[in-house]
């Protein structure tokens, strides 16, 4: 029983960088923005916060400075995609790799250096409840709010939305900053809480398994959460299999989250009903208002 | 005060061809910034990093060596962006192809005449075309996005490859390192003098090679009108998803005779890290070079001076050649910005009352 409780702890701490990262994006992405940067500001924020609560020794702090550091990136991607209008693949695709060559500039003088660990509570990190207050209150903004209709509606249609005066690129910059801090956050939650140290690349791809959580959420956050919950499960399964001692090679198990992203991108994605429906019709479009 | 765009009537010529030079020096500048930050003094880090590893022989040939993989995947990776296929996953399409491209050496370790090396030249490019159908087939059956599977594949690579050497094709004789045989004679690509060899030769071929399928043959023009004007080309009868194929096979190819150029000559065996990221530099080599077939071939040169910088920066100044990455990213953002010249006019607006004049 007790290993039981501690396997699913450790899947909720595995999955929650995953559910904060997706969420955000998927308020980007009903915006009608594609950030493909999830990865650079993910990883940015993961430096950020574990630079400064070394320096300060506190996590709060380091924790401010995750989410101001995934801003700080978004802010760059939005001036590039919604003022300079340039495309928003390429744009994601760049800051992807300006912060991963940024943060391992940053983290060098952090490299073996102990970590400062969140606090928890009954053992869970203080953000895995903040997690899914997150999801709930997005969820809740998204579907029940004006708010939340007119985000949708600027990724639906962006010039039906200019026409009835809303800003459309305010409203896509203010989203693109909320999934920024999302990235960031995370970031700052793998860094402070789920390794509690600096290791170059330590996002290993989360930023674009949040990505494709998003597409497999088919744009919904209560699917996000499950979706995130069976990822997380997925690569702590690898652990679990190798501390069985069935011999199958460590490397085989770490690819497993990747595998299974793939898997389940094609399941969805070949699902029409699924994802045509909830697809925001201006995703990854550039606006340029009329004069 | 406002930033304001105003759609030009027309490309502009002049920024079509400036803004890939405009972005070098804002790099330059934002370069010279860090090298500030960092208490060194700016004009002798840009020195060091940008000018000084051309005064050398050995440093220019070095600019070669790396160079060649850069370009030979950036105009790969060149004509899938043309094409609006987005191929991200060329480093993993380069490690399948030194695997498929080592099979050879390893099993066969004394198989010495040069059919070998031609056999590794092909298995390598196959491994990667491959590789690359992978994502290509789950987009074009599947509709899954490419971006993430081509990703997501890079990953699965990396991790097989660790899984290789470490495993069942380690050398016995190797002190318990993860690698495998070291490859000797054939197994080697011949030089074409100093230390360049036969991959930058590859790289320069596929670069005329694709200048001429891109802009004299109907397949060239499929691929431009699939990626600029999708409803056109549905009209026209071209069919979105061959290109789409078509596009990962030649990148894939591309990145994996690369990959096995990299281990039959610098790297000399297999090891868990062959490339220093030459994939995903190819990304920025390919839009530096407008994706142009030629104007890749200059980018990979100046991607490869990043990289040459970075070691010199670090000997001669004691900063981290990780500095190289962040000169590539923040390169890269500065072409996608002044690209916006090109299709753009931007004016600085200044409040409400600017804005009513200009409207008068």
């Amino acid at each position: 029983m007790d290993q039981s409780l501690a396997v699913m702890l450790t899947i909720i701490t595995a999955a929650t960088p995953l559910l904060i990262a997706a969420i955000g994006e998927l308020v980007v992405e009903r915006s009608g923005v594609l950030n493909l940067g999830v990865e650079g500001m993910m990883v940015m924020g993961a430096v950020a916060g574990f630079a400064v609560a070394f320096m300060t020794g506190s996590t709060l702090l380091g924790v401010g400075a995750a989410i101001f550091a995934g801003i700080a990136m978004s802010a760059l991607f939005g001036f590039l995609t919604l003022t300079l209008v340039a495309n928003q693949v390429a744009a994601g695709l760049a800051l992807t790799l300006l912060g991963l060559g940024l943060s391992g500039l940053i983290g060098e003088a952090f490299v073996g250096q102990p970590g400062v660990k969140m606090p928890t509570l009954f053992g869970i990190d203080a953000l895995v409840p903040f997690s899914l207050l997150l999801t709930a209150g997005v969820a809740y903004v998204l579907f029940r709010t004006k708010t939340g209709l007119v985000i949708r509606a600027v990724g639906n249609s962006h010039s039906s939305a200019h026409a009835l005066g809303y800003r459309v690129i305010a409203i896509r910059y203010l989203s693109v900053m909320f999934g920024g801090a999302c990235a960031g956050l995370a970031g700052g939650y793998l860094s402070l809480a789920y390794t509690p140290q600096w290791i170059e690349n330590m996002t290993a791809g989360r930023g674009w398994i949040a990505l494709a959580l998003v597409v497999f959420a088919s744009w919904r956050p209560l699917r996000t959460l499950v979706g995130a919950y069976l990822f997380g499960a997925v690569s702590i399964l690898g652990f679990v299999v190798q501390s069985m001692g069935l011999g199958i090679p460590s490397q085989f198990l770490s690819s497993l989250p990747y595998i299974v992203t793939i898997i389940a991108l094609v399941i969805i994605s070949g699902n029409k009903r699924l994802t045509q429906a909830n697809t925001p019709a201006c995703l990854a479009q550039s606006f340029v208002p009329d004069r | 005060m406002r930033l304001i765009l105003e759609k030009r009537a027309d490309r502009s010529p002049f920024f079509a061809i400036a803004s890939p030079f405009l972005a070098l020096l804002l790099t330059l500048i934002a370069g010279g910034l860090i090298f500030v930050m960092r208490g060194i003094n700016p004009l002798e880090g840009l020195y060091v990093y940008f000018v000084e590893p051309l005064t050398q022989l050995w440093s220019v040939e070095q600019l070669i060596v790396k160079a060649a993989p850069l370009v030979l995947i950036g105009v790969g990776l060149a004509v899938c962006y043309m094409a609006n296929v987005w191929n991200i996953g060329a480093e993993g399409q380069l490690t399948m192809g030194a695997i498929a491209g080592g099979i050879s050496p390893v099993m066969f370790p004394d198989w010495q005449d040069p059919s070998i090396l031609v056999v590794m030249l092909i298995m390598g490019a196959m491994g990667g075309a491959l590789y690359g159908a992978i994502p290509g087939l789950l987009k074009t059956r599947f509709n899954a996005n490419e971006i993430l599977t081509s990703l997501m594949l890079v990953y699965v690579a990396a991790l097989f490859l660790d899984w290789l050497v470490r495993g069942p094709w380690r050398d016995p004789q190797g002190f318990n390192f993860p690698v495998t045989k070291t490859f000797a004679g054939w197994q080697l690509l011949p030089t074409l003098g100093g230390t360049i060899h036969l991959g930058a030769l590859f790289a320069l071929l596929a670069c005329v090679a694709l200048a001429f399928v891109m802009g004299k043959t109907l397949v060239g023009f499929e691929i431009k009108v699939t990626g600029s004007a999708p409803r056109a080309g549905r009209f026209a009868g071209f069919s979105r998803n061959r290109m789409v194929m078509l596009c990962f096979l030649l990148s894939g190819a591309l990145a994996g005779l690369a990959g096995i150029c990299e281990v039959a000559s610098v790297v000399g065996k297999l090891q868990p890290q062959i490339s220093p990221g030459y994939g995903f530099a190819a990304i920025i080599v390919a839009f530096l070079g407008r994706l142009n077939p030629l104007g890749v071939l200059f980018a990979g040169l100046l991607l490869a001076l990043s990289y040459i910088g970075g070691e010199a920066a670090q000997v001669t100044l004691g900063i981290s050649d990780k500095i190289a990455k962040v000169f590539q990213g923040i390169l890269l953002f500065f072409i996608l910005s002044c690209d916006t010249l090109i299709l753009y006019r931007i004016k600085l607006e200044m409040g409400r009352v600017g804005a009513l004049k200009a409207a008068e």
